[in-house]
């Protein structure tokens, strides 16, 4: 993994890479940038988080992986294609060895469990149904809710239907899962749960993961390298060894959960001396 | 200081003239977007049928009431005008040709953009806000072709069937109150109807009138929900504009239609 920015860890052994971002800048408008030079590699088989705080830019990063974004400046590959010089039919093709698990799981609300697993099969392949139903409760078995197939999205608990929209991601056997802030919303169990299924996804499967959270204690438990994102920069890397021993300030203040630091407690305002003086 | 008050008006005209004209260009290119993907509702045929039940089969009941009461009202003002000329017999004549001209088409497609149109328009800003289109198009399903186009087409195939049943019970309304509780006769009421009714005149020109006011009501719903905020209050929003701009569009429609297919009234 590159250094580009503050590190933590000398960066791992370079294997072949899964995803990488060049120098990437992004910005909804001109006014306001999202990302400024990012720089990215996440080796295959690796699972790797993207934390910072909110709308520091964690799922733009995603949405730019995926290709539903366009960087405005630099480069982002997966498995070697430029994402950016894909055309529709190139980028659709790319997007089905991905797959992808919003941050409150987006179960399609008018299908069943069972046929929200079965609808990137069904959408993609010609496979007969009784292959399919073989195949969908293989995928829910592996989240253990294949006795919940017949469930509406509905009836499912914010754990469930995180573990539903899973097996729904992985149903097409992807090559690279990306997870929209997983443990969003979570009681301790289902986070416990949700966690381990993601680790034990990628090495059974071999895929490649990247989590986008601000779940430090979960992350550090079950990913290979972590990156921190502050301001649309990589303020710091490392993986989770690396950054419980690390002291930079902001890996520090987020571990730490403190209040005030590099991200500062208050939003920029006038002096305080200074606003009173005026309403005075 | 006035010179400055107008620069700044004359600046929110130009800005909100820019507004309308972009959004309209984008309103045009969804519809070019959806039309391309239309055959797509056609291979899934499944999804359209559906989408035929939850626009049309679901907004029978308010439709064929309405219908009813509609001619059932007409028949009472119709008679009581008629009656003045000595010309109640031809109360189904009246009836029928308001309704299968103007009424049915007209008031079936206000009540299909309230029933039905708010509800495409509401479905689709709620997928969008709970990322279901984003998640569709990350599985590389494109939600033009798999939510929208099974969405228009099957508002486009309710709306004529629709309005034909709400022309049917206003005339059976109308029966009901002129021949069974007036008591004209019921031959000269449908005899006088047959022979003034034309088919390629009235009905076929009415039946064009439902279907282009079933495009433009579809269409406006599927765009303002895939371009609804994705918010709670943007869902809200897209929904009233679905309703209001339905509403308008098919009574400038209306108008348009009327010129000029009815040519012989003088325009």
């Amino acid at each position: 993994m590159p250094a580009a920015t503050p590190s933590v860890v000398a960066p791992a052994c370079p294997t072949e890479i899964a995803v990488e971002l060049t120098g990437v800048s992004f910005g909804y408008d001109r006014k306001r940038p999202v990302l400024a030079g990012i720089d990215m590699s996440i080796p295959r088989g690796k699972l790797v988080a993207i934390m910072g705080g909110s709308g520091c830019g964690k799922t733009t990063i995603l949405r730019l992986i995926g290709g539903q974004l366009r960087p405005q400046q630099g480069r982002i590959t997966v498995a070697g294609q430029d994402v950016a010089a894909l055309d529709r039919d190139g980028l659709f093709a790319m997007r089905r060895k991905i797959g992808m698990l919003f941050q409150f799981g987006a179960l399609f609300t008018d299908l069943s469990v069972f046929e929200n697993v079965a609808f990137p099969m069904r959408e993609h392949t010609e496979l007969p149904d009784e292959l399919i139903r073989d195949l969908v409760l293989m995928k829910l078995n592996a989240v253990g809710l294949r006795g919940a197939a017949q469930l509406r999205p509905s009836e499912l608990s914010g754990g469930m239907a995180r573990r539903v929209a899973l097996a729904r991601a992985i149903a097409l056997d992807p090559m690279l899962v990306m997870y929209d802030e997983p443990f969003a919303g979570l009681d301790p169990i289902s986070l416990g749960v949700v966690g381990q299924l993601i680790r034990k996804l990628n090495d059974a499967l071999g895929i490649t993961s990247v989590v986008v959270t601000h779940d430090i204690y979960e992350s550090l438990k079950i990913v290979d390298y972590i990156y921190f994102v502050s301001e649309g920069r990589i303020v710091a890397q490392g993986t989770p060894d690396a950054v419980r021993a690390s002291s930079e300030s902001f890996v520090r203040q987020f571990v730490d959960g403190a209040p005030d630091g590099p991200v500062p407690f208050h939003y920029p305002a006038r002096p305080l001396d200074e606003e009173f003086a005026r309403a005075g | 200081m006035p010179a400055s008050t107008a620069a700044v008006a004359l600046r929110r005209i130009g800005r909100a003239t820019l507004n309308s004209v972009e959004r309209l260009g984008f309103a045009a290119r969804f519809s070019v977007a959806v039309l391309v993907h239309s055959p797509s509702a056609l291979r899934r045929l499944r999804l359209t049928l559906r989408e035929i039940y939850f626009s049309g089969v679901l907004s029978l009941v308010i439709i064929l009431v309405s219908g009813l009461f509609v001619g059932m009202v007409l028949a009472l003002q119709g008679y009581d005008v008629l009656t003045r000329y000595g010309a109640n017999e031809s109360l189904g004549v009246l009836v029928a040709l308001s309704l299968v001209r103007e009424l049915g088409p007209v008031v079936a497609g206000l009540l299909f953009a309230s029933r039905a149109g708010s509800a495409i328009t509401a479905e689709i800003g709620l997928m969008k806000t709970t990322e279901q289109l984003s998640a569709m198009e990350m599985m590389a399903v494109d939600p033009l072709a798999r939510v929208v186009a099974p969405r228009f087409f099957g508002g486009i195939l309710s709306m004529p069937l629709l309005a034909a049943l709400f022309s049917t019970l206003g005339i059976f309304g109308a029966y009901l109150v002129g021949v069974r509780l007036i008591g004209i006769d019921a031959g000269s009421f449908w005899g006088n109807m047959q022979a003034a009714v034309d088919f390629r005149y009235d009905i076929v020109n009415g039946i064009i009138k439902s279907v282009v006011f079933g495009i433009a009501v579809s269409l406006i719903a599927v765009f303002e929900g895939y371009n609804a905020r994705p918010t709670a209050e943007g869902v809200s929003t897209a929904t009233t504009r679905t309703v209001v701009a339905s509403s308008l569009s098919i009574l400038a429609l209306d108008f348009v239609l009327t010129v000029f297919m009815f040519r012989g009234l003088g325009v």
